[in-house]
């Protein structure tokens, strides 16, 4: 089965990120594909690199990162709320005039049509939010 | 045509279990999830609700969010189902549509 999974909520503010880190997981682990995992609305915060959580906590945003190397999943960020919300790629940076970049690795950023695709191209579509 | 609703909201907190219970298909699925397991316990004004809606949909709790409230097993609405992620994406995969009630 493909499925897409689109993420409303940002890392260490709603049950939503984890939530959908540990079914994206559980789904790659059954053999299903992910076409795409949209991160939306404060959602986009779940993509900077520059996150320290404490050591005995968990590292949200490296947890995407190390599942996307391992099963090379698309983790998108709406481009409308990243901007709104200072994620910022080396494409951002020079649209915008930027001096620094945050996004984290394997994270890409582009617009809303990403996820229609996703809904579209997917078997199913799992949303986790608020 | 069965779907499959995740509700993530305490049935104490929001209405969305009830309104995914009166808007659900019979055969529909149920999944609570997050705050949404509260909504499994035994005991509560919102049995009898949950209880209702196992006549003709089928109810389940997400394990790992019953285990951090500290909801044991005993303490869940017989016939309530209990799930792990693995589970949850079999649900996902078995019905058509997923609606989340955020």
């Amino acid at each position: 089965m493909k499925l897409a999974v689109q993420v409303n909520e940002g890392p260490y503010q709603h049950q939503a990120t984890d939530s959908a880190y540990h079914f994206t997981k559980a789904a790659l682990e059954k053999g299903h594909e992910v076409f795409r995992v949209f991160f939306y609305h404060d959602g986009v915060n779940n993509g900077t690199r520059l996150t320290t959580p404490p050591q005995d906590d968990r590292n949200i945003v490296n947890r995407w990162v190390e599942l996307a190397e391992k099963y090379d999943l698309d983790l998108v960020l709406c481009v409308a709320a990243a901007q709104r919300r200072g994620l910022v790629d080396d494409g951002e940076a020079e649209r915008n005039g930027k001096d620094a970049t945050n996004i984290a690795p394997q994270f890409r950023i582009s617009g809303l049509g990403q996820l229609i695709e996703a809904a579209i191209q997917s078997d199913r579509l799992v949303v986790f939010g608020d | 045509m069965a779907d499959l609703h995740t509700v993530n909201k305490s049935p104490f907190d929001k209405n969305s279990l009830e309104q995914a219970i009166r808007f659900s298909t019979a055969g529909s699925a149920i999944l609570l999830i997050e705050d949404g397991v509260y909504g499994a316990t035994k005991g509560t004004v919102a049995e009898d609700m949950v209880k209702g809606a196992m006549g003709d949909k089928k109810v389940f709790a997400l394990k790992s969010d019953l285990m951090a409230r500290a909801i044991k097993e005993d303490r869940v609405i017989d016939g309530v189902e209990i799930v792990d992620y693995a589970g949850f994406v079999d649900l996902v995969e078995a019905n058509d549509k997923v609606q989340a009630w955020l």
